[in-house]
């Protein structure tokens, strides 16, 4: 009987690891930045339908880059995590640490012991009372976490759009005209090409609103930001 | 329920329990679901909520006080709830099990919003509403009976639309105006003699707060406007631009000038007169 030909975990994980930074390589990005009254996510697309950026609760918002049916699914999965928690015990028990260690050990069961892993990232963000308590979580595919402060950068021009930001993201927190216009700058000087507002997905986190803080800006209102 | 469960919920078919949060409780925490009951249950209960139409939308309205038997049970309950920002529910009937149906209502409205990106149409929510109360049907043959009122704005035709319902989840839509719970026929008589199309908003409020108070008049089990206390009926008129409570100092002040309108001199024909032995009659 022929033996199954030996591969190293490290080999194995690495080759995984490559396939899917591959895959998310192949897709746009999102960026997510801290503003004045809350958290604005700017991603690049075409679809006014298919969203890259959305409500989860009432505090919390997800994006996800990647293939689109897996970030997708994590999404769905993940509103059904908050509503069901929220409703069992209390709307204020419901925070984005559970719902990212959620996505995390997911994500990481799914890298280790499927064949194919998920090729995408997630980002689960969440609003504070003030913007000390901001949290932003970016949960890469093979279910590491990590907790970022200011900005995210996550897809195919991660690295690029990070160096961007790095040097153009002042000290100052932006007020949110100011996030949204980095936020497509970013885009447009990484992707080498001008971006129309129809084919931009803005949504914010604003501290401001009433119990749900989530709202997608309008065409009219990023082209007022720009 | 464990982190454990709640982790699962990230590796269901995303088409199992699909946009309805009622199925993935099912599925998921079966335990969280409103239990099935078999023998008579007595339970706190609430009296009278109505809802009628005005030229921009609908007012929706109930009293604060809920019973148990000939005892008050509660003060200050509330009956009128916000299923979202254009539609609300008002409750009559067992208490709790109608208060666990609105919390569940509302969690289902807003999760099939962020789950499909749309809102439910209205005719769409007055369905689902509907087969909640048919799935406590169980519970109301032993007593715990809910029937709501479920009125809202209908974003796509630009009304407000009302609809009431039966014990069994029967769905009916009402062209004008209605009106449940123990002090409900009361209040039907009220609104009917009122009623008239195309109402401006103030109006249909005051007529709201007439019939409440009639029904408070007449029914033992519905509260009106408690002065000593500074408990009032709650009343929300919802249209195009969402909903918007009426202020309880308001809604104290349209009291007040009802109360005062309605005080009559002190009756001839009842004054006090105790019958000593010897009397006549």
């Amino acid at each position: 009987m022929p033996l199954p030909y030996y591969v190293s975990p490290e080999q194995l994980m690495k080759d995984k690891g490559d396939y899917a930074r591959k895959g998310i390589a192949r897709g746009k990005s999102v960026l997510a930045l801290e503003y004045t009254e809350g958290i604005a996510f700017i991603a690049e697309n075409p679809s006014a339908t298919l969203h890259k950026i959305s409500e989860v609760y009432d505090r919390i918002a997800f994006a996800g880059v990647g293939r689109f049916n897996e970030f997708e699914q994590l999404r769905i999965g993940g509103i059904r995590i908050v509503d069901v928690k929220g409703y069992a015990y209390s709307r204020e028990d419901v925070t984005a640490k559970s719902l990212a260690n959620a996505y995390s050990q997911t994500l990481g069961n799914i890298f280790t012991s499927e064949l194919k892993p998920y090729e995408c990232e997630i980002l689960v963000a969440a609003i504070g009372d003030d913007p000390q308590r901001n949290e932003l979580f970016h949960i890469l595919f093979d279910g590491s976490v990590s907790d970022r402060k200011g900005w995210v950068a996550m897809g195919g021009q991660s690295d690029a759009l990070g160096t961007y930001l790095e040097n153009n993201y002042s000290d100052k927190t932006p007020e949110l005209a100011a996030a949204v216009k980095l936020g497509h700058d970013a885009l447009k000087e990484v992707e080498g090409r001008e971006i129309t507002t129809d084919n931009l997905e803005v949504a914010v986190l604003d501290r401001t609103r009433g119990r749900r803080k989530f709202k997608r800006l309008t065409d009219t209102e990023v082209s007022r930001y720009l | 329920m464990n982190d454990s469960t709640f982790n699962d919920l990230l590796r269901l078919p995303m088409y199992g329990p699909g946009a309805s949060f009622t199925d993935v409780l099912k599925s998921q925490s079966p335990d969280l679901m409103p239990p099935k009951i078999d023998t008579p249950v007595h339970a706190p209960e609430g009296t009278t909520v109505l809802a009628l139409r005005y030229n921009d939308g609908v007012i929706v309205a109930g009293d604060r006080r809920a019973t148990e038997g000939f005892q008050i049970a509660h003060r200050s309950i509330e009956k009128v709830f916000a299923a979202d920002d254009h539609s609300a529910v008002a409750i009559a009937g067992a208490a709790g099990p109608a208060v666990e149906m609105v919390r569940l209502f509302q969690t289902e409205l807003e999760h099939y919003e962020k789950v499909e990106g749309e809102r439910l149409s209205l005719e769409g929510k007055a369905n689902k509403l509907s087969q909640m109360i048919r799935a406590n049907l169980p519970a109301a043959m032993q007593g715990l009976v809910v029937v709501p009122i479920f009125a809202g704005f209908d974003t796509a035709r630009s009304v407000g639309r009302i609809f009431k319902y039966d014990v069994t989840g029967g769905r009916y839509e009402e062209d004008d105006y209605h009106a449940t719970g123990s002090g409900g026929k009361d209040a039907r008589s009220s609104l009917k003699k009122r009623y008239r199309e195309g109402l401006p908003r103030d109006d249909a409020i005051q007529i709201a707060i007439e019939a409440l108070f009639d029904a408070a008049d007449e029914d033992v089990g519905t509260g009106g406007p408690d002065l000593m206390r500074g408990i009032f009926p709650t009343i929300v008129a919802i249209s195009d631009e969402g909903m918007i409570e009426i202020s309880e100092a308001d809604t104290r002040d349209l009291f007040e000038s009802l109360i005062a309108g309605r005080t009559e001199r002190p009756h001839e024909s009842h004054p006090v007169d105790v019958r000593r032995p010897g009397g006549e009659g």
